[in-house]
């Protein structure tokens, strides 16, 4: 070994062992996320766009005569641009998505508001208070508005018995009860990253606002609300992505109008056994949110520095 | 129309947090145009007293009144006052020129005056050209200035300045404080403002009240309070001071002899005193002379002097500080006092050094007498 290949050995060794207690630490989500999310989709990507000779799916890159051929096969995608079923599950998990988003929104953000006002001594009581659902199985919550919502569930009955109605609404399998079940399971998610925002505001700057002639309201629209930006794109986030590809809330408290992508995906592996649609549906969908995602991003951080004092 | 003198009138304002008064029974009157500085370590009620005018806090008793009508009752966002915050407070979701325009906005002034006001204000802070920057892209300086053009920008009848200059380094505070100073002479504003930091008080204020545990305990022009302070804490608390405790000796109307272990002191005034009580005399140390020979009695302010008003000690220390030495002097008694000197020569003939016997002596008429 000559004494060039030597030196770059024990450089490249140094390297390596250079903070390898660093590395380590930082190593261990990378191969999570490789393993557990970017594997999986690559696989997920490589079936939807291959061949099937019904039993195996054929391999993208093939060598013969001479040739390497490359086989992408793209009619499951054309098929779900063309077929109307798909569109309108999109478009149907969108607008519930966002349905949920805004209600979550809603209702969350005087809740975080509230919360990050008051005492100092209460909150940890208050925050408490959100996250206790989360002790209980989420299926089991969603499973008791079944309960309640019924047509002889908790609300018709004691509706009936107020003689308010004659006979029970229909509020089971319906778009109500669906978005109720989503905006209760998704509520928590948007109140902590709001409240996570709103207990760290200066709240100086709200003084000041006052201080310079505007009233309570205007300094909620022109000060507040607008340095909770991030706390809104947090919260939104957390609700609306997860929300897109909801499959157990439609599945027991939707009905027929409620058609979501979740519950297609469902189908198309499990009842039609068509894989190659399925991971065509399913890479779109991620498709749907990522380049959103990724544009709003990039938004972000060429706005840059709005990130509160 | 109140007069010039009470434009701003603070009636008997107390303000308990859990049965604590943080300002404790407080009234002055602020002249129009005036500075007026709030001075004292934290926790004297200071702030609190700045909330109060500003309507962030609700006094517990007592009025408020500006330009002859009460305020007390009105919420911060009515009163005509604005506040330059601690940390300047700037939106910083928003431009310089939106900060400056936040207030006049609020008023619903017509979009073409709002442009023309707040040129005006970012020329007289000179940061026109950082008109369109976030408060994040500016140095703590410029912050500063844009703070400032924001609450004078509304004119308004008081001005209130929370530690006006305490996020900056000391030698931009040196600067600024002139450039303030100048730029609400100008405005012409009435100006209350709060600090913990005396010279910042002494240098910017036209008058200084000095508060400890929520009570006034001075109130007076920057050099009335350092020459004639009416107690202990204000002499202490105000530039640095040797603290002399005895016993009146002599009580005439036209002098006093005051024993203490280090010698026998000759005030050249009358007190307001009783033979045999119990005194401070308060002696800066600028206003002693050092000197290895006794002092004659021609150095002397009169001859009546001679014998009082001296004491031999040995140097411990000496600081030199460039414009002026500061000596730490062990009298015989073995008090420490601190006598300063001005350095007016480049090489003074006669160096005092470490170890050295010396004389210390003053005039009687520049000790102040303090009966609390």
């Amino acid at each position: 070994m000559s004494i060039e290949n030597s030196i770059a050995g024990n450089a490249v060794l140094r390297f390596l062992v250079r903070d390898w207690g660093r590395r380590s630490v930082i190593g261990i989500p990378y191969l999570f996320l490789i393993l557990l999310a970017s594997v999986p989709f690559l696989v997920v990507l490589k079936i939807s766009v291959s061949e099937t000779d019904g039993i195996r799916f054929q391999d993208l890159m093939s060598y013969a005569d001479g040739m390497i051929q490359l086989k992408i096969k793209l009619s499951n995608y054309i098929f779900l641009g063309t077929d109307s079923l798909y569109i309108q599950t999109y478009w149907s998990s969108i607008k519930f998505a966002s349905l949920n988003t805004i209600i979550c929104l809603l209702i969350g953000y005087p809740f975080a508001y509230f919360m990050a006002r008051s005492p100092a001594n209460i909150r940890p009581a208050l925050l408490m208070l959100v996250s206790l659902p989360f002790w209980t199985s989420y299926l089991l919550r969603v499973y008791a508005w079944k309960g309640l919502l019924d047509d002889h569930g908790v609300f018709n009955n004691i509706l009936i018995w107020l003689h308010v109605i004659d006979d029970p609404i229909k509020m089971m399998h319906t778009g109500f009860s669906m978005t109720v079940g989503m905006v209760y399971a998704y509520l928590p998610f948007m109140i902590l990253p709001l409240y996570a925002n709103l207990v760290k505001m200066d709240l100086r700057l709200i003084e000041a606002a006052k201080d310079l002639g505007a009233t309570p309201w205007q300094t909620f629209w022109l000060v507040t609300v607008p340095l909770s930006k991030n706390g809104i794109i947090a919260g939104a986030m957390l609700v609306f992505i997860p929300s897109m590809g909801e499959y157990v809330i439609p599945e027991l408290l939707g009905g027929p109008g409620t058609l979501m992508i979740g519950r297609v995906l469902w189908d198309e592996f499990f009842s039609n056994n068509d894989w190659a649609m399925a991971s065509a549906v399913a890479v779109t969908m991620v498709g749907l949110i990522l380049v959103p995602l990724a544009i709003f991003n990039k938004y972000q951080a060429d706005s840059g520095g709005v990130r509160g004092i | 129309m109140a007069s010039e003198a009470g434009f701003v009138r603070i009636d008997h304002l107390t303000k308990r947090f859990d049965e604590v008064a943080a300002v404790d029974d407080v009234s002055i009157d602020i002249r129009k145009g005036e500075i007026f500085a709030l001075l004292g370590s934290s926790g004297c009620g200071k702030s609190t007293l700045l909330r109060m005018l500003a309507g962030f806090e609700t006094p517990t008793v007592g009025n408020v009144y500006l330009d002859g009508a009460s305020i007390s009752n009105m919420p911060p966002y009515e009163r005509p006052i604005n506040m330059m915050f601690q940390s300047y407070a700037l939106f910083p979701h928003l431009t310089v020129w939106q900060n400056v325009a936040f207030g006049l906005e609020r008023d619903r002034m017509p979009k073409d005056k709002i442009a023309e006001r707040v040129e005006a204000m970012l020329n007289i802070v000179q940061l026109k050209p950082y008109a369109k920057r976030k408060p994040h892209q500016l140095s703590g300086g410029q912050q500063q200035r844009v703070a400032l053009a924001r609450c004078l920008a509304k004119s308004p009848k008081l001005l209130l300045l929370d530690e006006p200059l305490g996020a900056l380094d000391r030698k931009l505070r040196e600067q600024t404080q002139f450039e303030l100073v100048n730029i609400i002479k100008k405005v012409g504003v009435t100006c209350v403002m709060v600090t913990h930091d005396q010279e910042e008080a002494m240098i910017m204020a036209d008058r200084i009240a000095v508060m400890q545990e929520g009570r006034f305990l001075q109130v007076g022009r920057p050099g009335e309070i350092y020459e004639t302070p009416n107690c202990v804490f204000v002499a202490d608390f105000i530039g640095e001071v040797n603290l002399f405790k005895g016993t009146v000796e002599t009580d005439q109307a036209d002098h006093v002899v005051i024993g203490t272990p280090e010698c026998s002191h000759f005030v050249s005034h009358g007190i307001t005193g009783t033979l045999g009580m119990q005194v401070s005399i308060a002696l800066r140390p600028e206003k002693i002379c050092l000197q290895e020979i006794e002092p004659t009695i021609d150095q002397r302010e009169s001859a009546a002097e001679h014998g009082h008003n001296c004491a031999s000690g040995t140097i411990e220390g000496v600081a030199y500080f460039g414009k002026f030495t500061v000596f730490h002097v062990r009298l015989d008694s073995g008090m420490l006092i601190k006598a300063s000197r001005e350095n007016t020569a480049r090489h003074e003939d006669k160096q005092l050094v470490r170890g050295q016997r010396v004389f210390a002596w003053w005039d009687g008429s520049d000790v102040v007498v303090l009966t609390s």
